[in-house]
């Protein structure tokens, strides 16, 4: 008899119970304490189930309609986004769909306009909250790499776009329901103070500035936030990909005379 | 309205002095014709070329044999690989599991984390012993800022089976006794004598074997991103050829569930 204890997988999220002919399948799953196939599924939106899966409770109405709201505003970042680029890059060339979607994820995780810009933004948030001389002072003086990461280090403020030249009217939309629905203090005051954060960073608020503040007055963590965003914006790449690979790559831009080797 | 978009100069329009392909069969790498000057190359000497920049058969032969002594376990319960298995055994593709595998690879305890870390540490080392700092105090300060070295230190056993091996290996081609493997291994020895105890990994020892051929942290990132797949591969081919979701099943009494036990309803 071995007496080492068994392995197991501990989460606070998920529990189950088996199936009496069978130990490897679940008769019931529950999460966080909600019998998912016995109650969720009959009774919960699926936004508030995905708010309950990383939160761990149960959304508030006005929570609820934030997330739903930012959900919407993020699940179609439309065909020239990098991010949908890269899962369409795959769809014209006959690769397999889950590598579309690989490279959206790939693409879309990054410093300007993806998850990672998110996580930073949420990060600036819980530094400077409401206080406008932190985000001045945060925004002039970004804190510095001190020993080499694999992300590249910001090249400008997070949640801003540095391409841009005014806030694109979607983004100004999407804050404006957001405060509307949601009620909360963050985008409230990021509404009212947009132009002198504009003002600071040199460029104009982007969705990544606005996910930020959404998803950090529904207190999630900067990594929470980096997953959650990289997940809304995947629905979009999907059917642009699967647009595209009916299409055919004749159809599709190769910028053939856009490319210039130097000699 | 007058159009003032940074963006508008780059519409079609991308510059490049790495490389490409013409509709009339020439493929140029760094400047180099591909199929006039490079095509004698080993792979390895391609890709870094291609990734550095440099031109060196003794960094590639050095590159090549870390790649077969330091990155290709092919055992499935390490993390990154146990991810082809799992593809293997969800009978998914060996390209989507050869990706993720070497996307997991970015890990911080294992992998691409370490190995970019432990050259960036070796250089910021050498750079402030130079200015007149003691080693113990660059090591403690490290310690105090980051709360480990990066290269020093291991999960599941203490000591790194890879470091003779490579070390040897790496000699046998006049390498190894540069002045950043030493200070690896002088940190290494202070580490020991430590309250730590941690011992050197092979990511310090490639870091200094790859300083001293002057690769930066970045190329030596650059060139280690692959390098991981002989690995991940035949962890995918094993559970592919085995019984479909085989591979490590887990029964319902597998989870360690820590929340509370109380049944909730959801409101309606």
């Amino acid at each position: 008899m071995n007496d080492k204890p068994i392995e197991k997988i501990t989460t606070k999220i998920w529990r189950e119970t088996a199936e009496i002919d069978n130990p490897f399948a679940a008769a019931d799953c529950y999460c966080c304490g909600y019998d998912v196939y016995g109650d969720l599924l009959k009774n919960a939106s699926y936004i508030d189930y995905l708010y309950l899966l990383f939160r761990q409770v149960p959304p508030t109405p006005e929570q609820s309609a934030l997330l739903e709201g930012l959900a919407i505003a993020l699940t179609n970042p439309g065909p020239r986004d990098h991010s949908v680029r890269a899962a369409m890059s795959a769809g014209v060339g006959g690769s397999t769909h889950a590598s579309a979607l690989i490279a959206a994820l790939t693409v879309g995780a990054g410093n300007l306009g993806g998850a990672r810009e998110v996580f930073h933004a949420l990060a600036y948030w819980q530094q400077c909250q409401n206080r406008l001389a932190d985000w001045q002072q945060l925004i002039t003086d970004p804190p510095q790499l001190e020993r080499e990461d694999v992300w590249p280090p910001m090249e400008h403020a997070p949640g801003f776009d540095p391409n841009g030249v005014s806030c694109p009217t979607p983004v100004r939309k999407t804050l404006e329901h957001l405060v509307a629905v949601g009620k909360t203090t963050s985008l409230t005051w990021l509404h009212q103070h947009r132009p002198e954060l504009e003002g600071f960073a040199g460029c104009p608020l982007a969705f990544s500035g606005v996910a930020a503040a959404a998803l950090y007055d529904l207190a999630f963590l900067p990594e929470e936030a980096e997953m959650m965003f990289l997940l809304l914006r995947l629905p979009g790449a999907a059917v642009h990909s699967l647009e595209q690979e009916k299409l055919g790559w004749r159809k599709y831009p190769f910028f053939a005379d856009g490319f210039k080797l130097n000699p | 309205m007058p159009v003032h978009s940074k963006l508008e100069t780059f519409e079609d329009n991308w510059r490049t002095s790495m490389g490409g392909w013409s509709p009339e069969g020439k493929v140029v790498l760094r400047g180099r014709d591909v199929f006039q000057e490079l095509k004698s190359n080993s792979w390895m000497e391609y890709l870094l070329f291609a990734a550095t920049g440099k031109e060196s058969p003794k960094i590639a032969r050095l590159m090549e044999g870390m790649w077969v002594i330091c990155t290709s376990f092919p055992d499935p319960r390490i993390w990154n690989n146990r991810v082809s298995a799992l593809a293997g055994t969800a009978r998914s593709t060996g390209a989507l599991a050869a990706a993720a595998s070497v996307a997991v690879t970015e890990a911080t305890i294992y992998g691409l984390k370490p190995i970019k870390g432990a050259t960036d540490f070796l250089y910021r080392a050498d750079k402030r012993l130079n200015n007149g700092e003691a080693l113990e105090q660059i090591v403690q300060s490290e310690l105090k800022q980051f709360r480990s070295v990066y290269g020093y230190g291991r999960p599941l056993v203490s000591g790194d089976e890879r470091v003779e091996p490579m070390m040897e290996f790496a000699r046998s081609i006049d390498c190894g006794e540069g002045r950043f493997i030493k200070l690896a291994f002088a940190v290494a020895e202070y580490l020991s004598k430590s309250r730590l105890k941690y011992q050197i990994n092979i990511a310090a020892v490639c870091a200094g074997l790859l300083a001293d051929e002057g690769l930066t942290p970045m190329d030596f990132y650059h060139m280690a991103t692959l390098a991981f797949t002989a690995g991940a591969m035949p962890c995918f081919i094993d559970a592919l050829n085995q019984q479909e979701g085989c591979f490590f099943p887990l029964r319902t009494s597998r989870l360690n569930y820590t929340g509370g036990e109380q049944v909730k309803h959801w409101r309606v």
